[in-house]
């Protein structure tokens, strides 16, 4: 019989729980709000560059989080500060991406000493995640927490309809860079329990399966934390009996419940919301018709 | 030098190396134009469990990329249109995939180092038979590119204008998918899972900014390429820093540079103008607007 009581006597394992609930907390907030500003592949990417960051921090011989705030922030800025154009963003981001993860080779190949670190920094791990750790998870999520409720009102308002947001005095373009960093932070602190690679599962799957089940925000927002916490707890007591990696069953629980909810959602999100989409749909596709058109003349 | 090229691994990795680069940085340029660099990331990281997978089960690692990056980009290809803007959905089915990788990795080697080669490429370790297959593949993709050129050009340029003139839109994407899967699976043995940005996109996202006919732009992106790779190369030969981290950091510096030189050569008067929003709720622009021509531009 698995008994989590036991698991919790060794502190390293107490260190892993309370990291991983503050974690899957602020993902899962950070979470709806990258999904609403169609941020989910720079989620991705950032995971990528922190890499970099956290190489370079074990060849330092530093804690790897400072490394990978480091690395995250400052692309977080650069990423908000070069905007829009979706297209050649995503290039640009895939090259940088890229860039950080050829730096993070050369760091590891630098670095002579156990290569599981490595190992724990790309695929996460619950047993290396010290006492220090666990505070520098709870202070960063302390000021992610309380930067997030000072602009929820607005960040959400921008993030719905940001034209309208524009009109009415909100700072768009401020709001958009300083989430970006909120979402750096919560990816760089998200590292230690998930690793690099899989990011996407913390961040992104508990709030996705969640606005697919309730309608408001605050309500969605807060269903992702609850599964974000379940997917965390019961990933971590997994990995701790079957000696699998721990960001492989979070992925896994992420995936098979986001799979049938995603499938059987239109059953009673109704065809309202299909046909608004639908509509929008056409209206820009139209809107961009006619640009061309008059492009061409 | 001359002594290093009659190690048989060296010569291996050289000619594996060139074909790749050349055949990536053909499907690049289509990658871009079509605007397809999340679907190649998809593929690699799909290409990541088939990998893993196939050396759990004792198979040849290539032969399973290429297994599961096929059936992957097959179901992209047929969902087609529908596939845009589910970043959401492809997102977490990859996530799914690398996780997958990850436990097939778990479970076939505890070793970290084995696990660094699959990620971020071995190509001083591609074998002779590996060789043989990558040659003989390559030189059937870039055939059936060449065959196809015209009409995959002219769908991936306008698709709209393409399937009025009877261009078979759909198919093409079908295969072309199919084509980039195959790329994937080929460049995931030169730099690894996750730098096939790399060889892929990088080299012709370089390219385009630089030129603009089709023809010099691809010519453009297979010399950045082969750059790359060899560079890469006789760079690792001098410094001893892994091949991966020059081929990739060749790529990011082309791309800045390529930029930088963008936007130099671009004077600012033939910059298009702002494209307002219409029909946007909002917007001072409801309806027709006037896009204002350059005075250059308009007296030519």
């Amino acid at each position: 019989m698995w008994n989590v009581f036991d698991l919790l006597q060794y502190q390293f394992m107490q260190n892993a729980f309370i990291a991983g609930s503050i974690v899957a907390i602020m993902a899962s907030a950070v979470g709806y709000f990258v999904i609403l500003r169609g941020l989910t592949f720079a989620g991705h990417e950032l995971g990528y560059i922190g890499f970099a960051g956290a190489a370079g921090a074990v060849l330092l011989g530093i804690d790897p989080v400072f490394g990978l705030l480091v690395f995250t922030i400052g692309s977080a800025i650069g990423m908000g500060i070069l905007g829009k154009e979706v297209r050649e963003r995503d290039i640009a981001i895939g090259i940088i991406a890229m860039l950080g993860l050829g730096l993070g080779v050369l760091f590891l190949a630098l670095y002579t000493g156990y290569a599981e670190q490595a190992y724990s920094i790309l695929f996460g791990t619950i047993v290396g995640i010290s006492r220090a750790d666990v505070l520098v998870t709870a202070l960063a999520s302390i000021v992610v927490g309380s930067i997030l409720l000072v602009i929820f009102r607005p960040l959400l308002f921008s993030s719905l309809d940001e034209e309208m947001a524009e009109a009415r005095g909100v700072p768009v373009r401020m709001l958009s860079i300083l989430f970006l960093v909120l979402v750096a932070m919560v990816v760089s602190i998200s590292v230690q329990i998930i690793g690099v690679l899989l990011i996407f599962t913390l961040l992104i799957g508990p709030s996705a399966t969640a606005s697919r089940l309730v309608q408001s925000p605050a309500r969605a927002i807060l269903l992702g934390m609850v599964l974000g916490l379940l997917y965390t707890w019961l990933g971590i007591v997994i990995a701790a009996y079957s000696n699998w990696p721990v960001s492989f069953c979070i992925a896994t629980l992420s995936f098979g419940v986001y799979l049938p909810v995603r499938l059987l959602s239109p059953l009673w999100s109704g065809r309202r919301r299909g046909e608004a989409t639908n509509a929008a749909n056409k209206a820009r596709t139209d809107a961009q018709k006619s640009l061309a058109e008059a492009e061409k003349v | 030098m001359i002594q290093l090229l009659q190690l048989a691994f060296v010569q291996n990795a050289l000619i594996a190396g060139t074909i790749v680069a050349i055949l990536s940085a053909v499907v690049g340029y289509f990658v871009v134009l079509r605007a397809q660099a999340f679907a190649t990331e998809a593929l690699s990281d799909i290409g990541f469990a088939g990998a893993t997978g196939a050396a759990l089960l004792g198979g040849s690692s290539l032969l399973g990329t290429f297994v599961f990056t096929l059936l992957a980009a097959y179901g992209i290809g047929v969902l087609g249109e529908r596939v845009r803007g589910r970043d959401l959905e492809i997102g977490m089915v990859l996530a799914f995939a690398l996780g997958l990788g990850v436990l097939f990795l778990n479970l076939y080697t505890q070793f970290a180092t084995e696990t660094v080669n699959v990620l971020f490429g071995s190509l001083l370790s591609v074998s002779h038979d590996n060789v043989v297959i990558i040659a003989w593949v390559s030189l059937a993709i870039l055939l059936v590119i060449g065959f196809l050129f015209r009409p995959l050009l002219f769908a991936s340029i306008d698709p709209e204008m393409a399937q009025a003139r009877g261009v078979p839109v759909r198919l093409l994407s079908i295969v072309f998918m199919l084509v980039l899967a195959i790329t994937v699976s080929e460049a995931v043995q030169i730099v690894g899972v996750l730098l096939v940005f790399a060889l892929i996109v990088a080299p012709a996202a370089s390219a385009e900014r630089l030129t603009n006919r089709p023809l010099t732009t691809i010519a453009l992106s297979i010399v950045l390429g082969l750059v790359f790779t060899w560079g890469g190369l006789l760079l690792a030969f001098v410094g001893h820093w892994p091949v991966s981290f020059y081929i990739s950091a060749l790529a990011a510096l082309s791309y800045f540079i390529s930029l930088i030189v963008h936007r130099v050569r671009v004077p600012k008067r033939y910059k298009e103008p702002e494209r307002p929003c219409m029909g946007c709720p909002g917007s001072s622009n409801q309806g027709y607007i006037n896009v204002p021509v350059p005075a250059e531009r308009a007296s030519r």
